[in-house]
């Protein structure tokens, strides 16, 4: 059976983008942040994953607000990166895993998730900056692919609580999936902030703090808090915290916190990235 | 009842009721093409997309408070913020009322 091998939640501001394409990595501005991201370097070294399965938002790329879906599963065998409108650069092509996708989407809806299934999905840079800060390098491309996006942008957003049951209904797919995969789940965006209205710039240190430990051994008590109690703790963009929390709810077996960066501030944002590793729980437990 | 959480714009199904044309407008500035042909004659690109006067009055005067009162969403309005060579610092200290010195200061204290 496929196994997961763990979690890493990141933030995936634009601007990152930016300053990898200038090479940027090392100035005062940056280093605080890139340098969170050489312990989880080594690790992913050693954990080797076949696969990454991203639990992001998108921004505008893909979706529009013609149709909105709350949770998109890709079943692709190549995703495409495309201009958003701001001048990051477009990412080579992702590959996909198409028959994961599937086995995924199957145990979703058997699970009762009416998730949108989508053969073609542009993936924005809440999917691609954070593979290029696990994986540096514009052309690198070492592990398949299976985007799962949640609408955090058009209200009413779906709660807290059931983010974390489809990470958990996802993990239970991967964990009955029959394959040799080690499988890395990812959750993008946050931590705190707020592009928007009077109170643009808001940030809360302590509400991120303590969600980064909840994250680790309490994850159930961040679900009880609604999506807007989210909003108004950690700001209006801060409520992407929701993929946070579905990848925490993929980690079914036994979770311990391998590494934490968290600096203020990255563009307007709280940035941050969690490792957590998991050792896998056993497979063929049923859904529900 | 609505939740209200005071400076903070939901983007709820009233607002995107209200804002689809302005925030289909900024969708299609994921084109090169697009965001030249608005920056060539905006009247006729903020027309072609049916905007209401209040909209085209906000992106005459560049405000995005005025935008997101308009319906506007920040993930969409971003699009054209870029095109007026604007970034999330700019229109923060905009909605805000502070220089962008001043806003950029404030996020570096949060972290302090």
């Amino acid at each position: 059976m496929a196994q997961i091998v763990g979690g890493v939640g990141t933030t995936h501001v634009p601007a990152i983008g930016g300053a990898i394409a200038r090479h940027l990595e090392r100035e005062p501005y940056w280093k605080p942040f890139f340098d969170g991201f050489h312990e989880i370097h080594r690790w992913l070294n050693v954990a080797r994953p076949d696969v990454v399965v991203v639990f992001y938002n998108d921004h505008g790329l893909n979706f529009f607000l013609d149709k909105m879906p709350t949770f998109a599963v890709g079943a692709a065998d190549e995703y495409k990166n495309a201009d958003e409108g701001w001048g990051i650069p477009v990412a080579q092509p992702y590959p996909g895993d198409s028959a994961l996708s599937w086995h995924i989407i199957n145990w979703l809806v058997e699970s009762d998730f009416d998730i949108t299934m989508c053969q073609q999905m542009l993936v924005d840079h809440a999917f691609t900056i954070p593979l290029s800060l696990l994986w540096p390098g514009r052309d690198t491309r070492p592990v398949r692919t299976v985007p799962i996006c949640i609408n955090t942008v058009q209200h009413p957003l779906p709660s807290p609580d059931r983010c974390f049951r489809l990470g958990q209904a996802v993990g239970r797919a991967i964990d009955n999936y029959a394959s040799n995969d080690r499988v890395l789940v990812i959750g993008t965006g946050g931590l705190s902030h707020q592009l928007d209205g009077e109170r643009a710039g808001f940030i809360n240190k302590t509400f991120d703090l303590m969600c980064m430990d909840k994250l680790v051994d309490a994850p159930q008590e961040l679900t009880k808090l609604s999506s807007l109690e989210i909003v108004e703790q950690a700001g209006s963009q801060g409520v992407e915290l929701l993929n946070w929390i579905a990848m925490r709810g993929a980690l079914t077996g036994r979770v311990s916190k391998r590494h934490q960066n968290y600096h203020i501030p990255i563009s307007n944002t709280a940035s941050a990235v969690l490792l957590l590793e998991n050792d896998a729980a056993e497979p063929l437990r049923k859904a529900g | 009842m609505k939740q209200t959480i005071p400076g903070t714009p939901i983007f709820d199904g009233d607002a995107a009721r209200k804002g689809f044309a302005l925030n289909q407008m900024c969708f299609s500035f994921n084109s090169e093409e697009n965001r030249a042909a608005f920056l060539r004659d905006e009247d006729a690109y903020c027309r072609r997309y049916g905007l209401t006067d209040a909209q085209i009055a906000a992106v005459k005067k560049r405000s995005v408070r005025d935008m997101i009162d308009a319906g506007g969403n920040v993930y969409y309005l971003a699009k054209l913020a870029g095109i007026f060579g604007l970034n999330v610092q700019d229109i923060g200290a905009q909605q805000t009322g502070m220089s962008v010195e001043a806003f950029k200061e404030r996020l570096q204290q949060a972290g302090r």
